[in-house]
């Protein structure tokens, strides 16, 4: 049995009478990349939100490499070693992409009012560090031309480059990516899904919400689907093609789709 | 000609204090797109707490600590501190046109306060019994003017210089993320409220920084120098100049401080008698003109905003 690197236990959020997430307990196994499914309005970005510290839940708890970060503010997770994109890319658009990139990395000297003033030695090396670290994802991200384009002015697909590019400065153990293949072109998603399965084999678990059935069963293993706020299915991309629970989930529920 | 120049140095005086009042401003709103719409509160604060402390002792009324002037000049400055710290604990969660409320709120109060308690800062009549540093040895005349107007003129540059490196540092980059998107900033290990608290005490800092030079300037404060008037004038000078851009914070107050004198300048003599009254209004309605035109056609001001590129730095 692998070992677990995020865990929640009947994790459960309401809005008024009613219940998004409803009471879902699962484990995410390090060096897996799991693929969270099901139609529209199961619960999938609320979980998402839960998992991120956006929400905090109305009961159950969220367990990250051991430690209970329940209610924990989305900044400290990101220096837990989780990073997260979000559906509708969320640039810093009046920012250059490199200094979209450069502002990720934690414990910066020069985030202070005094230390670019009294540090400033420290303060230029680290720069001079973030910098280089900063160019060297953008390459991988192949953003690299971009470096000093305004963040604002890429297309949404490389805005998608980009959020992945900054969450990856924070060395994050766990990746959650918000459907990273909506709104962007098929060329631009080959890249992404090239990244995310490159960077899986070194090491980095991933939770995908995505759409795209195709590039769910293609790339995500396992497969969790939502729908109205509870678990309907837990395998593999070959269980999920002939499991009747999860297409009556999809096709039961023709309302929400 | 010594009428002339007297006259440049008095108005160079003026704007170079206003300058430093918007790059105050330009670093909560051109930096951080925080709304204060009290900024005269802050500069008021800062006029009052050095006159009262760097005063003479007066019957009636706080002060006559008679500190050191620079003394009085940095408890002046901490008081616009203490207080953006109280009102930006309050406000904190508050956005943009609820935060300009808010403020403009506290601007509000504050007049109100300075005008009725009387045990505080003399009420309607203001604070008197402040005396000019350094009168004795360079007296009153142009002399002085000549000798305070280098003073602001210093500290106008080193409030410039002091800001241009803070926002080419990460702490600016930080400011712009929260500007940009604060749940994006947060979700990349920031803390928003954090660092909006620390940008607005900053930049009230400097607005009461401003403030306490005004005051000296005059030797005097009352209620009639913290009307909201003030606000507006500052805003008008960082929209016309360019939000964001530290120059432009500058080249505005100045341009604005200008445009505004010579339209005051310009309807007291060429105006009909019968309108001489409303003038005042009318330079409100030409600087309200300039602000909308600017927003519309250009909102980005007449020096915009410019981008970090990674070129700047490497090269070392």
């Amino acid at each position: 049995m692998a070992e677990t690197v995020l865990s929640t236990h009947r994790l459960s959020r309401s809005f008024g009478p009613f219940k998004a997430v409803d009471g879902v307990s699962l484990e995410i196994a390090r060096g897996t990349i799991t693929g969270l499914i099901g139609p529209n309005g199961a619960g999938k970005s609320t979980f998402f939100n839960l998992l991120t510290g956006a929400l905090a839940p109305d009961a159950g708890t969220v367990t990250l490499a051991g430690q209970d970060i329940t209610g924990l503010p989305p900044s400290r997770l990101f220096e837990l070693g989780m990073g997260r994109t979000f559906q509708i890319p969320r640039p810093f658009a009046r920012m250059s992409v490199l200094e979209n990139v450069m502002l990720a990395p934690t414990g910066q000297v020069g985030e202070t009012v005094w230390g670019p003033f009294l540090s400033r030695k420290q303060m230029r090396d680290q720069e001079r560090q973030i910098r280089d670290k900063a160019m060297e994802v953008l390459e991988f991200v192949t953003l690299g031309a971009l470096a000093d384009h305004p963040a604002g002015k890429i297309s949404g697909g490389q805005m998608k480059l980009l959020e992945l590019a900054r969450v990856l400065m924070g060395d994050p153990a766990l990746i959650l990516l918000d459907e990273p293949a909506a709104g962007v072109n098929p060329v631009l998603t080959e890249t992404l899904i090239g990244k995310i399965e490159e960077l899986n084999r070194q090491g980095t678990t991933f939770v995908i919400i995505e759409h795209d059935m195709d590039l769910v069963m293609r790339h995500c293993d396992p497969i969790i689907a939502l729908s109205e706020g509870r678990i309907v299915f837990q395998g593999s991309a070959d269980e999920a093609m002939t499991d009747a629970g999860l297409l009556d989930a999809y096709l039961g529920t023709p309302l929400h789709a | 000609m010594i009428g002339t120049i007297s006259y440049l140095v008095f108005f160079a005086t003026t704007a170079s204090i206003l300058a430093i009042a918007v790059l105050g401003l330009n670093l909560q709103w051109g930096n951080t797109g925080l709304f204060n719409g009290g900024v005269v509160a802050f500069f008021g604060a800062g006029a009052y707490g050095t006159l009262i402390l760097g005063g003479t002792p007066q019957d009636g009324h706080l002060g006559g600590y008679g500190l050191f002037y620079p003394l009085a000049l940095l408890g002046g400055m901490a008081a616009a501190g203490v207080m953006a710290w109280i009102v930006g604990l309050l406000t904190l969660r508050l956005r943009h046109d609820y935060l300009a409320i808010a403020t403009f709120g506290v601007a509000v109060a504050f007049e109100n306060l300075m005008r009725n308690a009387e045990w505080l800062a003399g009420g309607a009549k203001g604070v008197r019994g402040f005396e000019r540093p350094l009168r004795d040895a360079l007296g009153d005349g142009f002399l002085y003017n000549i000798a305070f107007f280098i003073t602001v003129l210093i500290i106008l540059i080193t409030v410039y210089l002091f800001l241009e490196r803070l926002v080419a540092s990460p702490f600016g980059r930080l400011l712009r993320a929260i500007r940009e998107d604060e749940e994006a900033a947060s979700s990349l290990g920031k803390s928003p409220s954090r660092i909006r608290l620390t940008a607005f005490i900053t930049g009230s800092v400097i607005l009461g920084l401003a403030g306490g030079l005004y005051g000296t300037f005059y030797a005097f404060v009352s209620p009639q120098d913290v009307l909201p008037t003030l606000t507006f004038q500052i805003w008008a000078m960082l929209i016309v100049g360019g939000a964001g851009n530290n120059r432009g914070a500058i080249f505005g107050a100045f341009l604005i401080w200008g445009a505004w004198t010579a339209s005051g300048w310009a309807l007291s003599r060429f105006a009909p008698v019968e309108a001489q009254l409303y003038t005042g209004s009318m330079q409100f309605v030409l600087i309200g003109v300039v602000i909308v035109g600017m927003l519309m056609w250009r909102p980005q001001g007449l020096l915009p905003e410019r981008l970090v590129v990674s070129q700047r730095g490497s090269k070392e």
